[in-house]
């Protein structure tokens, strides 16, 4: 509870729509979070300057504000955070006992859980999305992701990959900006419980958490070389993959980039594991709970302004219900409040980047070129920072762009369907295969739904959900290799 | 105010069975989900303030024990005029709560004062009598004086299917109301799943409720967020459909600002904005009055108070 | 009950006089000499009432009976409380009643708790050490080691929680349009007799596994070590653990052990303490079809236990469901 009601008077502040419950401003503290000036890469337990002496700067997306200068990694950085890490797993890491590794892992998971408050708002500065979804998912999944894997680095042999396994060496390991502690814990957590070290290069314009990620390894006293955070843009991710010294290669990222990697990987014997674009369709039987069924089309599209690769971005409605369903997910995507990612209240944060903000209105021009239509939610949008506002396309059909192409913004486009082979029929006709819904009362249904989809999570009856326990990755161009679960261990084990 | 659409009466248990479990169905999980994504929203400062007025005003101030008195409703009826005795800017709330035999103390010391007074009816809270001493038990709360009818559905004939019975005799009860409003308590702690709380909920509206009601307060869980955002979502359907609006309330569980505020929260998101008002929304509860109160002294001196600064009746 | 008294007698001269020379004090029965100021004058140590721990309060024996407990050289360390009949029952009842909350919360849930009940260890390092030297006559380091090896035990059961559906259960691929799949469920209330030999690390070694996948526990001490037992009672009940979810009666194992084995509430049964009178437990608890876990021929506590004490205590709910239109 904060303190005193304001001074300005009783509606000092804030705006009317008519509602006797306006929400008044609730913005979560900044205070926990002091950001330096400049950062440096973390390389052999040290924060060290990067041999290139260059920057980059990373900004607040939903204010324009600088943040800080980050270091920019180039080869003489990547060679060293190689080599800290080949030593590392060579004199301490890959021999120490699973149960003491495991104890370290416990031992991240718990600070991460300690410095929640400061992680989740510095999450929501470098990144935009709302501090609701920063605070209860990003960094509660980040430190199960730790806690969970923990408890296997003493068990690997009860992973079904054989009675000895053994680790795979030094991981490079480059992470998306979606969720920057999320993604890197995905990647860091199995690498490290199976006996591995890594190198984890942040995206460009999210490096902040893994940099208090280090930090937070220091205090764990991790010993040095375990994990090395260096940062940079795509060129140091180039470096990274690319890196002679490297044993594995996991990539969190579009599918462009993830081709160049594969090719790149090709020949050289490195372990490879991709996790890229998806194009997930919602698909919407008409005896489907029905409020429950909007609720999940929201979230699965309009959670973290739809910057989420596995995003149901299509919206398969059968045809028969199509009507009163989109009346009723009209109703509920006006209510989503957009703003201020830091207020407690917000549910549609800023767009991670000015590219990005560029690349959403480029195909939502597109979506309406070619003839579909556009519904926008009826809301304000800030003036300083990247904003989009959450739109629904109707009358879309597979040959139009905003059906084919990952739009990564919050921005839907519905198809109806006759009957459930046409749904699942046009639900995998896509070169993507990561995520999809099945929304029906019906058990049996939704079973031969699941069994025909060609995708590598299918939720049903709700959508967005994760897991450490539950393995994630996609078919076809959506990548191959998973993240969590049993089956998550087996790209870190040779 | 509602305009109430009472649905022509069903031809034949089989009829309003088809229409009943011909509802979408309700999947709990998403239901939970969502309510706990209500749960988080941060109601601070002048919302807050707004938000506590607003909640004071919509509770039903209750009493309904074994051992009630003429003496303890006319306390009750004191608080419910003036709930904050040290200070009257704490609006009164919005009906006293009583047992059908009480109705004639309870008006008398409400005269004047615009709170009004509600009466359980109907056998209440087992509802398991004859339909003649139910409506007798509601006649002679109206002759009283009641201005509300809070009724008890027949929850043995809703659990056997024997849905045309208790559609029935929420019609009865609402004919012997006369102009006075009917609130149907589904008891949805008995009811035990979501799928039945809809339906009930659609069933008591057909009949002719003018207000949906969760619990007697005598059966655990009662007013659960899950529950209530059903009922909400049923009563929104229903103005979506046939543009009349049902009031729904909540009883049984809401005691502290926390919660109320919560359930306002519901009710602006899943209902809509214009069932923040008394005449749409009550509270059933008792010691929740002074919770709020106590949180609104806090919002207006930026300290806390202590429960012996409020006057308990 | 003259038995007891006599050899309470006994004990108690011994620690009575015993101060500079006596036997290793027991943590309770510390003594602290302060400064020099007049003349030396020695604290009246508080000591600490070993209770049972039942339902997640600390009763004594309904009974109002305890017993000495001496330590490996024969000193007395302290009364323990004197279990009866009626405990044991009272500790099924509390043990059923928190199961449905216990065994319905998330493994990860409950993963956190155990966890939790390291951290705690860990920060009663000291004390653990010194009952469990007291308690077994091992050295310092040794008991220091033992400790250790029960700290790290919660951790690894820790990590169990959330991985034993998925190494032993899974999907099954039956010939036929339908979904199949089978989990492990938790068999319900488990009545633990604790090793005699292994003051803490047997108990942690066999509490640990049974209350990890979602079942709770009657726990019956080493009858003539009780009081690491207690000391963890104490830990647990910092922990978050639910109180009922362990329950602990210090007393005669031969008196306790035949109720639990007989009881038609307990679902099954740990023999790891039972010694002589595994096989006469084993068929008392034939008429209600216990799952029985027979004592190991010289177990070797700090082994890497594996799954061997989790799916004794595990059922396998197969789920079939149709797959069409």
């Amino acid at each position: 509870m904060d303190g005193r009601p304001p001074a300005g008077g009783a509606d000092a502040g804030a705006p009317r729509t008519g509602s006797p419950l306006e929400y008044a401003p609730a913005p979560e503290s900044r205070a926990q979070v002091v950001l330096e000036p400049g950062y440096e890469p973390f390389i052999d337990g040290e924060f060290a300057p990067a041999k290139t002496g260059e920057y980059l700067t990373t900004w607040n997306p939903a204010t324009g504000e600088p943040l800080a200068e980050v270091a920019v990694c180039g080869e003489a950085d990547v060679d060293r955070a190689v080599a800290a890490a080949r030593r590392a797993y060579e004199t301490v890491w890959r021999d120490m006992p699973g149960a003491e590794r495991g104890k370290y892992l416990f031992r991240i998971a718990r600070i991460i859980q300690e410095r929640s408050r400061e992680i989740a708002v510095l999450e929501t500065l470098d990144n935009g999305k709302p501090i609701k979804e920063t605070r209860d998912a990003d960094v509660p999944l980040a430190a199960a992701h730790f806690f969970y894997h923990a408890g296997w680095a003493d068990k690997l042999a009860y992973a079904g990959l054989g009675r000895d396994p053994r680790p795979v060496g030094v991981c490079a390991q480059v992470v998306p900006w979606n969720f920057p502690l999320l993604m890197l814990a995905w990647k860091i957590a199995p690498a490290l419980a199976a006996g591995n070290t890594a190198v984890l290069k942040p995206a460009e314009t999210t490096p902040l958490s893994a940099l208090l990620f280090a930090e937070i390894c220091r205090e764990a006293d991790l010993p040095p070389g375990v994990v090395n955070i260096v940062t940079g843009a795509g060129e140091t991710g180039r470096l990274l993959v690319g890196h002679p010294g490297a044993d594995k290669v996991a990539f969190t990222g579009s599918t462009g980039v993830g081709r160049g990697i594969a090719r790149a990987v090709a020949g050289t014997g490195k372990r490879l594991t991709l996790e890229l674009g998806g194009k997930g369709a919602n698909i919407v039987y008409d005896d489907a709970a029905v409020d429950q069924a909007v609720e999940g089309v929201v979230t699965g599209i309009f959670f973290n302004q739809g910057h989420v690769c596995c995003a149901g971005s299509r919206l398969l409605l059968q045809e028969s219900i199509a009507e009163e369903f989109l009346d009723r997910l009209r109703d509920r995507v006006s209510l989503l409040r957009l703003g201020d990612p830091l207020d407690k209240n917000t549910d549609i944060g800023a767009i991670n980047s000015a590219a990005q903000l560029e690349r959403i209105r480029e195909l939502a021009a597109a979506g309406e070129a070619e003839g579909a239509e556009a519904w926008t939610a009826p809301c304000a949008l800030p003036e300083r920072g990247n904003w989009f506002p959450p739109t629904v396309f109707t009358g879309v059909t597979q040959a139009h762009r905003i059906a084919r192409e990952e739009i990564f913004g919050p921005v839907l486009s519905v198809l109806t369907f006759r009957t459930p082979d046409e749904a699942v029929a046009k639900a995998n006709n896509t070169p993507y295969g990561l995520s999809a819904g099945v929304w029906t009362e019906k058990g049996s249904r939704m079973l031969w739904t699941a069994q025909r989809l060609r995708a590598g999570v299918v939720w049903s009856n709700t959508f967005n959900e994760f897991d450490p326990a539950s393995p994630f990755g996609g078919y076809k161009e959506s990548g191959y290799g998973r993240e969590g679960g049993r089956h998550g261990l087996e790209a870190y084990l040779g | 105010m509602q305009q109430t659409a009472i649905a022509e009466a069903p031809a034949s248990n089989r009829a309003l069975r088809d229409f009943l479990h011909g509802l979408p169905g309700v999947d709990e999980v998403g239901v939970a989900k969502r309510a706990a994504g209500l749960a988080t929203r941060s109601v601070k400062t002048t919302a807050k303030a707004a938000a506590i007025d607003l909640a004071v005003r919509m509770v039903d101030l209750t009493t309904l024990e074994g051992a009630d008195t003429p003496g303890k409703v006319r306390a009750l009826a004191a608080k419910a005029r003036r709930p904050d005795p040290a200070d009257p800017s704490a609006p009164p709330v919005a009906a006293v709560c009583v047992y059908s035999d009480l109705v004639a103390t309870a008006v008398q010391a409400l005269r004047g004062s615009g709170v009004a007074v509600a009466s359980v009816a109907t056998a209440f809270p087992a509802g398991r009598a004859p339909l003649e001493a139910k409506l007798a038990d509601t006649r002679r709360a109206v002759a009283d004086g009641a201005a509300e009818i809070d009724m008890v559905i027949d929850r043995g004939a809703f659990l056997a299917g024997d849905y045309l019975k208790v559609d029935e005799e929420i019609r009865a009860v609402k004919e012997a109301c006369g102009a006075a409003h009917l609130k149907v308590i589904l008891e949805t702690g008995e009811l035990a799943t979501l799928d039945n709380v809809r339906r009930a909920s659609w069933l008591a509206i057909r009949a002719g409720a003018d207000f949906i009601k969760t619990s007697t307060g005598k059966v655990s869980p009662a007013a659960t967020p899950q529950t209530v955002l059903v009922m909400l979502q049923a009563v929104r359907e229903h103005r979506d459909r046939t543009g009349a609006l049902v009031g729904v309330k909540p009883a049984g569980g809401i005691r502290t600002t926390k919660d109320a505020v919560r359930n306002l929260v519901m009710v602006n998101e899943i209902a809509g904005p214009e069932w923040l008002d008394p005449a749409l929304f009550r509270i059933g509860a008792s010691s929740l009055l002074n919770d709020l109160l106590m949180q609104r002294t806090r919002l207006g001196t930026g300290t806390y108070p202590g429960p012996d600064y409020f006057t308990i009746d | 009950m003259a038995e007891k008294k006599a050899e309470k007698k006994r004990a108690g001269k011994a620690a009575d006089q015993g101060a500079p020379t006596g036997p290793a004090p027991a943590a309770g029965a510390r003594r602290e000499r302060p400064r020099q100021g007049g003349a030396p004058r020695e604290r009246v140590a508080v000591r600490k009432t070993h209770k049972l721990y039942i339902g997640g309060a600390f009763p004594r024996s309904e009974s109002g009976r305890s017993y000495s407990v001496a330590s490996a050289d024969g000193a007395h360390l302290a009364n323990a409380a004197l279990a009866s009949r009626k405990d044991a029952r009272d500790a099924v009842a509390a043990a059923r009643k928190a199961f449905g909350g216990w065994s319905g919360r998330t493994a990860y849930n409950r993963g956190q708790i155990l966890y939790r009940v390291a951290e705690m260890m860990e920060g009663r390092r000291a004390q653990f050490a010194a009952e469990t030297a007291a308690a077994g006559g091992a050295r310092r380091p040794e008991a220091e080691a033992e400790v250790s090896a029960a700290i790290d035990r919660w951790v690894y059961y820790a990590g169990w929680t959330d991985k034993v559906a998925q190494v032993v259960g899974g999907a099954n691929p039956v010939s036929g349009p339908y979904h199949n799949h089978s989990v492990p469920e938790p068999t319900g209330v488990v009545a633990v007799l604790a090793p005699q030999d292994a003051p803490l690390l047997g108990l942690v070694s066999v509490l640990a596994p049974v209350i990890a996948t979602g079942n709770t526990a009657v726990l019956v001490a080493a009858e003539r070590a009780p009081l690491p037992a207690v000391a963890l009672a104490e830990a647990l009940a910092t922990s978050d653990l639910p109180g009922g979810v362990v329950n602990l009666l210090t007393g005669r194992t031969a008196e306790l052990a035949p109720h639990l084995a007989a009881h038609a509430d307990v679902n099954a049964l740990d023999l790891a303490g039972a010694g002589d009178l595994a096989a006469e437990l084993e068929e008392a608890a034939a008429d209600t079809l216990k799952r029985v876990l027979r004592p190991q021929q010289a177990p070797d506590w700090s082994a890497d236990p594996g799954l061997s004490r989790i799916t004794p205590f595990l059922e396998t709910k197969t789920v079939w469901h149709p797959v069409g239109l």
